[in-house]
Order: C-alpha cells, then sequence, then structure tokens
C-alpha cells in the first residue's frame, strides 16, 4: 500500500467509516490469525485473540499517530492479545530448559561435538516443518514465547521485553537459551550420516 | 583461550556484533583452531533461518482462510461497543 492510500485509510478508520473499517477488518484477519495461531494451541482461543485485538485497536484508533503501517500496529496489539491469552490458559509451573540445553564436559569440550546438517534433510519441507514446529512446542513457555516474539514475529529485544514485562538482558539469555534448545531437539534428525 | 561451553555461550552477542574487539579475537581464534564450533555456529544460525521458514510461509499470500463467522464476530464487535 502507498503511503498516500495508507493515509487514507486511517483517515477513513478514525472517521468511523464502517466499509474502509469492513474493508480492513476482511484483509487483515487471515494474517492476524496465523500470528495468533503461533501462540495460542487451541483455535478457538487463536479467534479470541483476535477479536479481542480489533476491538482493542479500534477503541485506540483515535490515539493512533501513523508512526508505523497499520497492519504493523494491528500486529503487535494481536502478539500482545496472544500472549494475555496464554498467560489467562497458564496453570502448571513450566519445566526447566536445563534438560534441553548442550551437555558440556568438566574441561568444557561438548558431550556430543556438533557435526554439519545434511543438505538433503534441510529442504524436505514437510517433514522440516513439523520437525521444527515440534521443537518448538518442546520449549518451556517463558522461552517459546520469546523465541517466537524475537525470531518469528521479529519484534526487537526492546519491544519484546515491553511486552513480556522483563529486562531486555533476560529476553536475550531467554532467546540464546530457547535457540540452543531447539537446535538440541532438531540435530538429531538433521546430522549428516544419522 | 576460550572453552567450546564459553564460546556457545557468548555465541548470540558474537552474531549481534556485541562483543568488545578483544572478545571478538578471542572468539574468532576458537572458530580457526575447533571445527566442531564451526559446525555448532553455522546449525545455531540455521536453526534461527528454519525457525523462521517453518513458522511463516513465505511462499505467497497469508491463507485466505479467515472465517467468515469470525469476521462477523469482530465487526458485531465494534457495532456493540
Amino acid at each position: 500500500m502507498h503511503d498516500s492510500d495508507e493515509r487514507a485509510l486511517l483517515r477513513l478508520l478514525q472517521a468511523g467509516d464502517d466499509a474502509a473499517y469492513e474493508e480492513f477488518v476482511r484483509a487483515q484477519t487471515p494474517r492476524m490469525l496465523s500470528v495468533a495461531r503461533r501462540f495460542l494451541r487451541n483455535e478457538e482461543d487463536a479467534r479470541d485473540a483476535v477479536q479481542d485485538a480489533f476491538v482493542s485497536a479500534f477503541r485506540a484508533i483515535g490515539n493512533f499517530e501513523g508512526g508505523s503501517r497499520i497492519a504493523t500496529w494491528l500486529h503487535r496489539i494481536v502478539v500482545n492479545a496472544s500472549l494475555m491469552k496464554l498467560r489467562s490458559k497458564r496453570r502448571k509451573p513450566e519445566e526447566s530448559i536445563e534438560e534441553l540445553l548442550p551437555r558440556w564436559q568438566e574441561d568444557g569440550h561438548a558431550a556430543r561435538p556438533a557435526a554439519p546438517w545434511a543438505a538433503e534433510k534441510l529442504v524436505e519441507q514437510d517433514e522440516l516443518r513439523k520437525l521444527v514446529q515440534a521443537g518448538i512446542e518442546r520449549l518451556p513457555e517463558s522461552h517459546r514465547e520469546v523465541l517466537l516474539l524475537r525470531d518469528i514475529e521479529e519484534l526487537d529485544t526492546q519491544e519484546a521485553a515491553e511486552m513480556l514485562g522483563i529486562s531486555t538482558n533476560a529476553v536475550k539469555t531467554r532467546l540464546h537459551r530457547a535457540r540452543q534448545a531447539l537446535r538440541e531437539v532438531i540435530d538429531p534428525a538433521l546430522r549428516e550420516g544419522t | 583461550m576460550l572453552t567450546c561451553r564459553e564460546f556457545a555461550d557468548f555465541l548470540m552477542a558474537y552474531l549481534d556484533e556485541e562483543l568488545e574487539d578483544v572478545q571478538r579475537d578471542e572468539f574468532e581464534q576458537h572458530i580457526e583452531l575447533c571445527p566442531p564450533c564451526v559446525h555448532y555456529l553455522a546449525t545455531y544460525a540455521e536453526t534461527v533461518r528454519l525457525g523462521k521458514q517453518c513458522c511463516v510461509s513465505d511462499d505467497g499470500p497469508p491463507p485466505a482462510d479467515a472465517p467468515e463467522t469470525l469476521v462477523q464476530a469482530i465487526l458485531a464487535a465494534r457495532r456493540v461497543r
């Protein structure tokens, strides 16, 4: 969308134009639902989060000054609504990530030295997708959400920290551990010669 | 000389170019001498790439599967607010 179209759309939305609102909802809902589904395992929860996000967005649209694309602004609201929904569903204490991290010998060498991954295994799309998605699902929630925010939704460290209410250092630590754990989990299936 | 464990601990900071010059030099010396850590670095970076690739479809527009019931619920929620 050109900048002039974006500004025109924003004016219509801020003026409460019904047709513009409906068009915007129809255009953005598929992508926003995909975002919510990445955070929430339950389809009903994902739909609730998207609906909550649109309601929040249109309550706040009058104050939106166009500092980013409208879709980018809405994306952040959907991510936040998804995190809120995730929190409301959290019941039991999460497992430690330590079990999934690389293991080390006393002298600092890896217990299982890294090996290259087989190129042919990296192009088998369906299997690869299932493998990686299952790996992400195995991460403890506090690490999975950081990985989703930073590596998948591409928020920067500061944005992720603000959204989660933690320090930027905590975001960096969790992200690095989440990546290490995910690497460990998918490594056996991707190593050359396995 | 860094150990492999220290190499792994500092890996993200290295990739984000957040290491001090001295630390970066030590890191790069380790890379030259330790093939397993070269593989670790490559597969760590590949993990980040695969995470994105496998969770977000890059091959075209997002699926046009917005359920009409959801669209109608969003439109209705605005009307009653």
